[in-house]
């Protein structure tokens, strides 16, 4: 299997890490990965990664609820077996309101989860990649992609300047368990 | 220190002593990864024994069924639909704080949230299982499920409150651990990351899912957690409210009134926050997280406390004022004699519930009472105790005397299985609640962090140097040109 060659900056500081990822995606660099052990508001922003589109899943996932809802009880209370419950009529939508509810909670909570598992590859089992185990600890890793023509010394340097505290070349094979997000990835602008 | 979050300084802060990133780590992880304590394998000694206890009252319950409860034709509910609803009202604490709380950005929720959330779904377990074994023939429990039978399909009635509790009480649980655990998963990895013996990198190996920490991860569990405060809020209301629709949607005098919603939903709050106190003012002191759930967390909370209870004080009166208003003789009777008079058989009750849940609380009020841990934790208890009479005097005192008194009948006492039963759910949820606090850490670490340099003590005195500044001195020294 193909080998990769990764240079880590670590950094212990999340107010170094914000302007030096600014820094390496302006100097050029590609970024891999940033690994922090807490979220950081605006990295994303600051590393170009596109919008998550999970909300858009949830409410699909949420509207199907309702739908499940409605339309199963319409057809069982109207259609299958039409029961008199005390003269009322077949279809009481009104007192379908709390089920209908819940169903649009239970399938956009349990589509959401299973679908933010699903993106993000997480499952029991699952072992991947972050380079340094105390990155979900205290210290914020900035991993640099290299190519063949890549100058070490050079990146190196760069990382050290812009404020990572150990810098250090892994080599990975390449896989799934690394994280792809070339398609997320937006053109760096100069703003 | 730049200026990338603000808070004020009035507040005080939320995080005490001089912590960095790797220190709270350190302080929350110890007790997972320290040996357990005598006086941890002895309370869960305790709980597993109580535990057994339970599962032999409800073996036998089960055995000569539902007759082995001093229940009968005229009490069909008793002990167990009031402690069913008593454990459902503590379970409502923990999503309150983690949903809510985070939907209206509180900083002090990061402190209790995990131990808060578990507390629910611990709690919704225990409630579970009164609806569940009060069926009498259990092993046919799954007939309240919709599925296809062989009875026609003949499908349960979706009109009934009843079966809105079904819904609403699996909906509530799955959600509830589906929103914990997630929250859980980046903790787990730190541990997994620490961990040195073999066991412990598989254990937490396996729970962690491979949580890597990357930012995009981190992005979709950030929409995903707000996604989920923002389902989990109308979710927590909506349960308590369904399950007072057991009650409100009868004609039994005492239970037929529209204001049984929002008092169930106060009152449910009201009491998970007892139970939130309960368990936390133990677990600071012995897992020596002090000043990560400080004084502060615990004078909020108690904050919360006396307005809910206050708010089902204002209920309690409004339901006698509405059982006067509206003339009804039946009403009047269930009120007037069967609650308020305490000479009559379950007069008692009624007045212990207006004690503990009405008078009492009102010493919050005070300052220094709301920063008494002794008091605090004797409250907590005393709150419980009341809010479980209230649902003894909501659901005995209406139905023990109401339209025909050939069918009057007085509930005389519980028998040791029903006693033991509801045991057996204290140990069912302190086995659990022990071996949370052994296994997981009790803090959520990762948003622990997240607020450390806005709400930590030594961050926030490095501020009020900061803002201490003359204006051009601040200017000069803080000031940015936005990357240009």
């Amino acid at each position: 299997m193909a080998v990769k060659k990764f240079i880590t900056g670590n950094f212990y500081d999340e107010e170094v890490l914000f302007p030096a990822v600014k820094k390496a995606r302006r100097a050029g660099y590609r970024i891999h990965e940033v690994f922090t052990p807490f979220p950081i508001h605006g990295l994303d922003k600051a590393m170009g990664l596109r919008d998550t589109s999970l909300h858009t899943a949830g409410f699909i996932y949420g509207i199907t609820g309702t739908a499940t809802a409605v339309g199963f009880i319409t057809w069982a209370l109207t259609v299958d077996w039409a029961i008199n419950f005390g003269g009322k009529p077949f279809f009481s939508l009104p007192a379908w309101i709390p089920i209908t509810f819940e169903l649009t909670v239970l399938f956009a909570s349990v589509g959401m989860v299973l679908t933010f598992c699903y993106l993000c590859q997480l499952a029991p089992f699952v072992k991947k990649d972050h380079f340094n185990p105390r990155s979900t600890d205290d210290t914020f890793v900035m991993a640099l992609e290299t190519t063949d023509k890549t100058n070490e010394e050079e990146v190196i340097a760069f990382l050290n300047n812009i404020g990572a505290k150990e810098v250090s070349v892994e080599y990975r094979e390449t896989g799934w368990w690394l994280g792809r997000y070339d398609k997320d990835r937006k053109v760096f602008h100069k703003d | 220190m730049g200026l990338l979050r603000y808070e004020s300084q009035v507040r005080p802060p939320l995080v005490e002593g001089d912590k960095d990133y790797h220190q709270v780590t350190e302080d929350i992880c110890r007790p997972v990864e320290a040996a357990p304590s005598r006086l941890w394998w002895v309370g869960f000694l305790i709980s597993v024994g109580l535990l057994i206890f339970g599962i032999v009252s409800v073996t036998m319950e089960v055995i000569y069924g539902t007759g082995q409860w001093n229940l009968n034709k005229t009490i069909g509910w008793g002990w167990d639909i009031t402690n069913f609803v008593w454990w459902v009202g503590i379970g409502h604490a923990g999503t309150l704080i983690s949903a809510i709380l985070l939907l209206f950005r509180q900083g002090w929720r990061t402190g209790v949230n995990r131990a808060a959330e578990a507390m629910t779904i611990f709690a919704v377990m225990c409630a579970g299982q009164f609806p569940i074994w009060h069926m009498g023939r259990v092993w046919d429990a799954f007939f309240v499920l919709p599925y296809p039978n062989s009875r026609g399909p003949l499908w349960v009635n979706f009109n009934s409150p009843l079966l809105w509790d079904v819904f609403a009480i699996s909906t509530y649980f799955t959600v509830s651990l589906l929103f914990w655990y997630s929250g859980l998963l980046p903790d787990l990895a730190t541990l997994r990351d620490r961990a040195k013996l073999k066991w412990r990198k598989m254990f937490y190996g396996v729970a962690a899912f491979g949580w890597t920490g990357s930012t995009k991860h981190w992005q979709r569990h950030e929409a995903l957690s707000l996604v989920l405060a923002g389902l989990s809020t109308p979710l927590v209301l909506s349960v308590h409210t369904i399950v007072s629709f057991d009650f409100a949607t009868s004609v039994v005098p005492g239970w037929h009134t529209t204001i049984f919603p929002p008092y169930f939903v106060a009152g449910a709050i009201f009491s998970g926050f007892a139970m939130v106190q309960t368990l936390l003012v133990v677990t600071r002191k012995v897992l020596a997280l002090e000043e990560y759930i400080t004084l502060e967390h615990i004078e909020v909370m108690n904050k919360v406390i006396v307005l809910t209870g206050s708010i089902v004080g204002i209920a309690y009166l409004t339901e006698l004022f509405m059982a006067w208003y509206s003339a009804v003789e039946f009403e009047q009777f269930a009120f007037f004699e069967n609650r308020l008079n305490l000479n009559s058989p379950y007069g008692w009750s009624y007045w212990i519930m207006m004690g503990c849940n009405v008078l009492s609380p009102q010493i919050f009020w005070s300052k220094k009472m709301r920063r008494n841990l002794v008091l605090t934790f004797f409250m907590s208890i005393l709150i419980n105790i009341g809010m479980w009479f209230e649902r003894f005097v909501i659901i005995v005192t209406s139905v023990y005397r109401d339209y025909l008194p050939a069918a009057w009948s007085t509930y005389y006492a519980p028998t040791i299985w029903e006693v033991g039963f509801y045991m057996g759910t204290f140990g069912l949820f302190f086995t659990c609640y022990f071996l949370f606090s052994k296994f997981f850490p009790v803090i959520a670490l990762a948003e622990i962090k997240h607020i450390l340099k806005k709400n930590g003590a030594n961050y926030k005195a490095k501020m009020t140097e900061i803002e201490n500044e003359p204006l051009e001195e601040f200017v000069q020294k803080h000031g940015h040109d936005h990357g240009a």
